[in-house]
Order: C-alpha cells, then structure tokens, then sequence
C-alpha cells in the first residue's frame, strides 16, 4: 500500500509557538495548546470546515506544554512551563478550571490519564514522573512520585488497557512502571535503553504489545513485548514481561523527531520532524514479529514552515491526523490511499 | 538588520527568476534537445545555491559577532569566542533546507557562563532568521570540561524555551543580544 497525506485545514489562532494537540476521544474536537499560554478547543469537520470553538485562557503562567483528553471527554489535563497542571472540565456546557495540581518543582512537560479515567501521570524537568489518584470532586491525590530517571522527563504514555505507565527522557531512556500488587507501591519494571540522545516521545500499538520511540538521535525504534517463557527464548527478569528493540529506523529523518503517534485504527505510524516533515510508516507485509520492517510510505516536506512539535491521529475517524509547530499553525491532515 | 536580509533575500529570489527567465529562453531557442537545457539549469542553481550558502553565512556572523560578553564589556567577536569559520552552513536541497553549525571557544575551559553565550547565540540567530534554517550549536572540541552537557542543553528547543520564560535569565539574554543604537 502506498498513500499520499493531503493537508485539509490550516487552524490559525495561537500566536508563537503551538506545542501539542490531543483529539477529544470522539473525535469531533481538537485541543490545541503552546507559548501564547492558551488552549483552544476547534470543532472538527470534514474538508476545510473545522472553526474554533472556544478559548481557555487564565490557566496558566507560563507555555502549556502538554494537553490531555480523559478518555471519558469530560476532562482535560493541561500541563505548564509555571510548574502546575489545571483540570477543566465540561460542565452546563462551558469549559471550567476546576483543579489546579501543584508539586512539580519546574516546568511540567507532559500529561496523561489511565485508560479507566482513575489516574494522571505528569513529568517534569525536576526528573520525577507523579502519579494522581483522581477521585469525586475533583479531589487529586498524589500516590507515587518516581525517579528512575537521571534527568528532565519530556513524555509520559499509559498502556492502552492496563494500567502500565512509560516515561521518555533527556537520560535517553524510557523507564516503564507498575503498581505492586503485594504492597501497592508503584515501581520501575523496565527501562528501554537503545537511543543515543533525548527520547522525546512514544506510543502504544493498539494491542499495547508494541512501542514505538522517536529521538533526538533522528530514529525511531520499535519494542515488541515479551512474557516469561515466550517460544522465542528471550530472557525476562523479574517475571513480569520486558520490551525488547526488534527494529531501528534510520536515514529518514535529518533533525530530532519530537512526537510520534501509532493509530489503532489503521496501525500507521506518524512522526513530526524538525527537518518540518511529517512521515508515514507502515509494517510491511510479511514482516516477521520479531524482526519487523517498516517502509516509509508517505513524506510531506515543508508540512509546516517550521519545526514540527506533535502529531496526533484521530480516534474515531480513519486516516485524520492532526499536526502543530513553531510556525505557529495547526493543520489537519488526510491519509488517502493510491 | 532584519531589513537588511530580507532585501537581501529579495534581491536573491529576483535574482533566481531572472535565471530561470535566461534559461527558459536558452531552452525554447535550442531545439536539438532538452538534455543540455536540463544540465544548465542545474548547474546554474547550484552556483546560485553556493552563493546563496556564503551569503547565509555572512549574514549569520553579522548576527553573533556584536553579541557582548555576559561578564566583559566586549563582544564575542572581541574575545574571539566566536569567529568567521566557525559558521558553517550546509544546504539540504531536497528538503529546501539550510543547517547552520555554529561553534564557540569559550574564554576558559571551566566557564560558568558557556551555556549562557550558547543561548544567546542561539536567540539572535532565531530572532533575526527563522524560515528554513535550522541551527545547531557547538562547543569547540575540547575547549570545556562539560562540552557535551552544554551542547544538549542549549540544542533542546524545549530547554531553551523554557529559560527565556525565566524572567532573571531572560534579562541577561536580552542584555547580551541587545544592539548598541
């Protein structure tokens, strides 16, 4: 299969730099947020017809580095250079900051929430990786603050079904954890050591059985799990399961790759570049599980006029992809197939 | 100085069209066949490509040589913390890119204050140039004991974000970027 990515729409509105985006779980609204300190809610529709919704302001200090949809869209996470994340929430039809979560000692990078809505992860530049409990009334209670990492964290992803959490860093690693079930203590159960520079992003194949990295080493590998006793005879410690590099894509991108999306609906790969690409991969055909291969069947040079600073796929519709960057500019993206 | 390299810029992109015009007409008089006429625009754009590359990097020394010292009242040009070869640019033609390499010498190997001339190398050059140019800043090798520390730091976007929203930091920065009226 080959295809070719078209741009649809170009959201203009932030001023400076626009660094994430996250789709509602629905499908049918973007979040976008950056530099100028606001988020911006767009409607998503087809063709060039997507229109801002609405403006949330007055949360933060500083950049919004991070935004994050809870998987029930009644929330979302927004995480910040001033070293908190606010919680807005939908209700009687207006967006409204109800929780302000303060422990972070510098910029917070990233945001997340579990898959069943009862847990955030936040990372910052103070090296740890915080797990909230979120409980009624927007009541947000720290259980777990980890420091497997040596240094600034940029990412942090939940497994899409089990309550496992991962953490990209400038330590190059990614760093994987559990909550004991014995003493209820969250711990590191793995690290992914391969790149040689900054991990800046990840994320999970629908299955949750895959990884996929993007560096400042300008490649991006794959993990493919492993339980204890797999046929395949690689070794497990500790008897949990361990995610091993199966493959190293390289010689495409010329510049850090800042995001990186796996879409559940499609299993295409994303990535946003600061060479101001945006590359397609796709598993090829016949591709062992445990040496897969990738081609590279879509690049979209100049995608924006700038760096390239997330890629996020939509949930809901197929081959949708959202994108933002230095310049400025939000885009929507479509995957058509040739 | 932003006038002055955006007409320049013009002055290069009327410059390619009046090429491009040459080449049209070359090709339309010469029927023998298109291969020639094919071969001379490449080679015209690349001369045009090198020209365009020296003058980048004129452009882009302008930029860093007046920047002043964060402890010394001199520039880095002065204190030859930075100088002409340590620009480097190369051309990414497929991607219509140009990376410039820019290495400093700081004064002493211990310097506290290298990663502060870092960025503010660093954010003269993105101020003044921002479209297709993408900048890496180095360190001359073996010129500090934490070279590679510093490199990383001031060559992560996010770091170096980050520190300009820092009120006291950006202060300095502003001071050492400021031009003299």
């Amino acid at each position: 299969m080959t295809g070719k990515l078209k741009a649809i729409c170009t959201l203009k509105g932030h001023t400076g730099i626009v660094w994430n985006t996250s789709w509602h779980p629905k499908g049918l609204m973007l979040a976008s947020c950056g530099e100028d300190k606001t988020i911006r809610l767009w409607n998503y529709k087809d063709g060039d017809k997507s229109t801002l919704k609405c403006l949330l302001a007055d949360g933060h200090q500083r950049t919004v580095r991070a935004i994050a949809w809870s998987h029930c869209g009644q929330s979302l996470a927004s995480a910040s250079f001033d070293a908190t994340i606010a919680i807005w929430d939908y209700k009687s039809g207006q967006f409204e900051c109800n929780a302000t979560l303060e422990g972070h000692e510098n910029e917070v990078k990233s945001v997340a929430w579990s898959r069943s809505g009862s847990m955030l992860a936040t990372c910052s530049r103070d090296k740890s990786v915080w797990v909230w409990e979120v409980w009624e009334d927007n009541e947000y209670e720290c259980a777990a603050v980890l420091n497997a990492h040596s240094q600034d964290v940029k990412k942090v992803v939940w497994h899409p079904h089990e309550d496992i959490l991962a953490s990209a860093s400038y330590d190059n690693n990614v760093k994987l954890y559990m909550e004991d079930a014995s003493d209820k203590e969250w711990t590191c159960v793995g690290t992914l050591s391969s790149h040689t520079s900054t991990v800046w992003s990840l994320a999970f194949d629908k299955t949750g059985d895959r990884i996929v990295t993007s560096s400042d080493d300008r490649t991006l590998k794959i993990w493919q799990k492993y339980l204890p006793g797999n046929p395949e005879g690689i070794s497990v410690k500790d008897g949990n399961f361990v995610y091993k590099c199966v493959c190293t894509i390289s010689g495409f991108h010329t510049r850090p790759i800042y995001d990186v999306t796996w879409c559940h609906l499609t299993d295409l790969i994303a990535t946003a570049c600061g060479d101001n690409s945006i590359r397609i991969f796709k598993e090829e055909d016949l591709s062992d599980r445990n040496q897969p291969s990738f081609s590279c069947i879509s690049h979209v040079n100049e995608a924006h006029l700038q760096d390239i600073n997330s890629v996020q796929w939509n949930p809901v519709v197929k081959g949708v992809l959202a994108s933002c960057s230095d310049d400025g500019m939000v885009k929507i993206w479509k995957m058509e197939s040739t | 100085m932003i006038l002055t390299i955006s007409s320049l810029l013009m002055m290069f992109a009327n410059l390619m069209q009046q090429t491009k015009k040459i080449i049209q007409e070359k090709y339309l008089k010469n029927d023998s066949g298109n291969t020639t006429a094919t071969m001379i625009e490449i080679d015209t754009t690349d001369e045009q490509l090198e020209e365009k590359t020296q003058e980048l990097k004129d452009q882009i020394f302008d930029i860093i040589r007046t920047i002043k010292d964060p402890e010394k009242p001199a520039t880095l040009e002065d204190l030859n913390v930075v100088y002409e070869n340590g620009v480097e640019v190369i051309n990414q033609r497929s991607l219509k890119l140009y990376t410039v390499r820019i290495e400093f010498n700081p004064t002493v190997p211990h310097c506290s204050l290298a990663t502060l001339i870092g960025l503010s190398i660093r954010i003269k050059v993105i101020r003044s140039i921002l479209e297709n140019v993408k900048l890496d800043i180095y360190i001359k090798e073996g010129a500090h004991t934490t070279e590679e520390e510093i490199n990383k730091q001031i060559n992560d976007k996010e770091r170096v974000a980050a520190a300009m929203e820092n009120p006291s930091l950006r202060d300095v920065v502003e001071k050492c970027i400021k031009e003299e009226e």
